[in-house]
């Protein structure tokens, strides 16, 4: 079978299994080694990608089901080279350590973002809870996202104060 | 890498009846979300042929049918999360759906796939109980309904033969029933349930009417604790009856050691939600 979709923005043609993982495709097929695999079953969270904007699993999604759908991976978050407003508050929040579960991490940011999510701690941590980061660095990618999410603050200034049960 | 087993993705339900009837083995996937780590072959023998139902956009629905909240078998837990519908009908299923996964899998993850996968631990699918909804099964012959009640016959079993889908499942509305539901896993998201429950029922001058008891992960497939539903039927939610109810639970459920959790904690973590929800019911301390 043959299968067309978008990838980044461009049209991708593929001839391969229609239940080859769209995580092999992507890595395999279309070189686009951005996309990690962590566990393979959906627990992770570091193959995320965003088909037709909504935040999936690349683990979990065969080819066949993003026919004529739009896919988009950590790559096409900076596709002319420059960094994304996500990823500039990823670095300049430290929201990266060992760098495994970040391009996850990211597309589910960028989701929630897209989605008009605010820079609420709470909707944060449930926007992000299907993306597992063992050096457990969460509260810096919780502040990256809050900044990136935050229309008053630019990528470079701190973020704003979350949900403080004092305040 | 994962086997790679045949698929075809018919574009249409009469062409999907077709193909489940030419005398193949074909696996239905919806969202895929337990299909594909199936066909990592690492949790037994991967699916020989797969039918994927998600171009089947009739499935999706989710609409006020004759009184009664239709929901599409590919309707996924999004969905169910932002459908007004769900929301002012049947908030129960609107707060099991928002405890599935998290956002990648909710994104996928059907209705219909919960239902049809037949996990005991399937987290919406004690809200079907307490909600007396009805499966529509189809095949080219035709369509029938079974309830929810009469799915599951044993361990991962169902009632679908092997040339039907499930199209959608359809919930009576009745006026006045209520709902309630909690999940108790390992962590709010991503958890797989230890245990998991709804109950409903009516009130009727001052006593409960109707009552309904939906439970999961504490037996080989999601079940009713109809005995313990005996001891609410016609009382009210006071203290003595919670205890009482409580301690019916607990002997009337049949839970297993497994790598989630244990019997012992499972039946005293059941009867203690249910008392805790009649408590909540009741309005008393």
């Amino acid at each position: 079978m043959t299968y067309r979709f978008s990838v980044n923005g461009a049209p991708v043609e593929l001839e391969v299994p229609g239940m080859r993982r769209l995580l092999d495709a992507l890595r395999e097929d279309l070189a686009l080694t951005g996309t990690k695999e962590g566990c393979g079953e959906g627990e992770c969270g570091a193959c995320s990608v965003i088909v037709d904007g909504q935040v999936v699993d690349s683990c979990l999604v065969p080819v066949c089901q993003v026919d004529g759908k739009s896919v988009t991976t950590v790559e096409g978050l900076s596709p002319h080279g420059s960094l994304d407003r996500l990823q500039q508050a990823f670095l300049e929040h430290g929201g990266a350590q060992c760098g495994i579960c970040t391009p996850g991490m990211l597309m589910a940011g960028r989701a929630f973002i897209d989605d008009g999510g605010a820079p609420v701690e709470d909707d944060i941590r449930e926007a992000i809870a299907g993306n597992l980061c063992r050096c457990t660095g969460y509260t810096k990618i919780i502040d990256a996202i809050a900044a990136a999410a935050s229309p008053t603050s630019a990528a470079g200034s701190p973020a704003p104060p979350q949900s403080d049960p004092a305040a | 890498m994962p086997v790679e087993p045949p698929v075809s993705s018919p574009a249409s339900l009469d062409e999907a009846y077709t193909v489940l009837a030419d005398g193949n083995s074909w696996r239905p996937i919806a969202g895929g979300t337990d299909l594909m780590v199936q066909i990592t072959g690492e949790i037994g023998p991967p699916p020989e042929r797969v039918l994927d139902l998600w171009r089947l956009g009739e499935l999706r629905a989710i609409a006020l049918d004759d009184g009664a909240l239709s929901i599409g078998a590919l309707a996924t837990f999004t969905d169910i999360r932002r459908s007004e519908l769900c929301q002012e009908h049947l908030p129960a299923l609107v707060a099991a759906a928002s405890t599935i996964g998290a956002a990648q899998i909710q994104n996928r993850a059907t209705l219909g796939g919960n239902v049809v996968n037949a996990s005991p631990a399937g987290d919406s699918l004690p809200v079907l109980l307490a909600a007396d909804a009805q499966l529509v099964l189809g095949s080219a012959s035709g369509e029938r309904e079974i309830s929810a009640t009469n799915f599951w016959p044993a361990y991962r079993q169902t009632a679908r033969r092997p040339d039907e889908l499930l199209l959608r499942v359809h919930i009576p509305l009745p006026r006045g029933r209520q709902i309630v539901f909690r999940k108790v896993g390992t962590r709010r998201a991503q958890a797989i349930s230890k245990v998991v429950m709804a109950m409903s029922w009516r009130e009727d001058g001052g006593v409960w009417r109707d009552v309904r008891l939906g439970l999961g992960s504490i037996a080989a497939t999601p079940v009713r604790a109809f005995e313990t539903e005996r001891v609410l039927e016609g009382a009210a939610a006071r203290r003595e009856v919670a205890d009482h109810a409580a301690a019916t639970l607990s002997r009337e459920i049949k839970p297993i050691d497994d790598v989630r959790s244990t019997a012992d904690y499972r039946r005293v973590v059941a009867a203690r939600v249910l008392h805790r929800l009649l408590r909540d019911a009741g309005g008393w301390q």
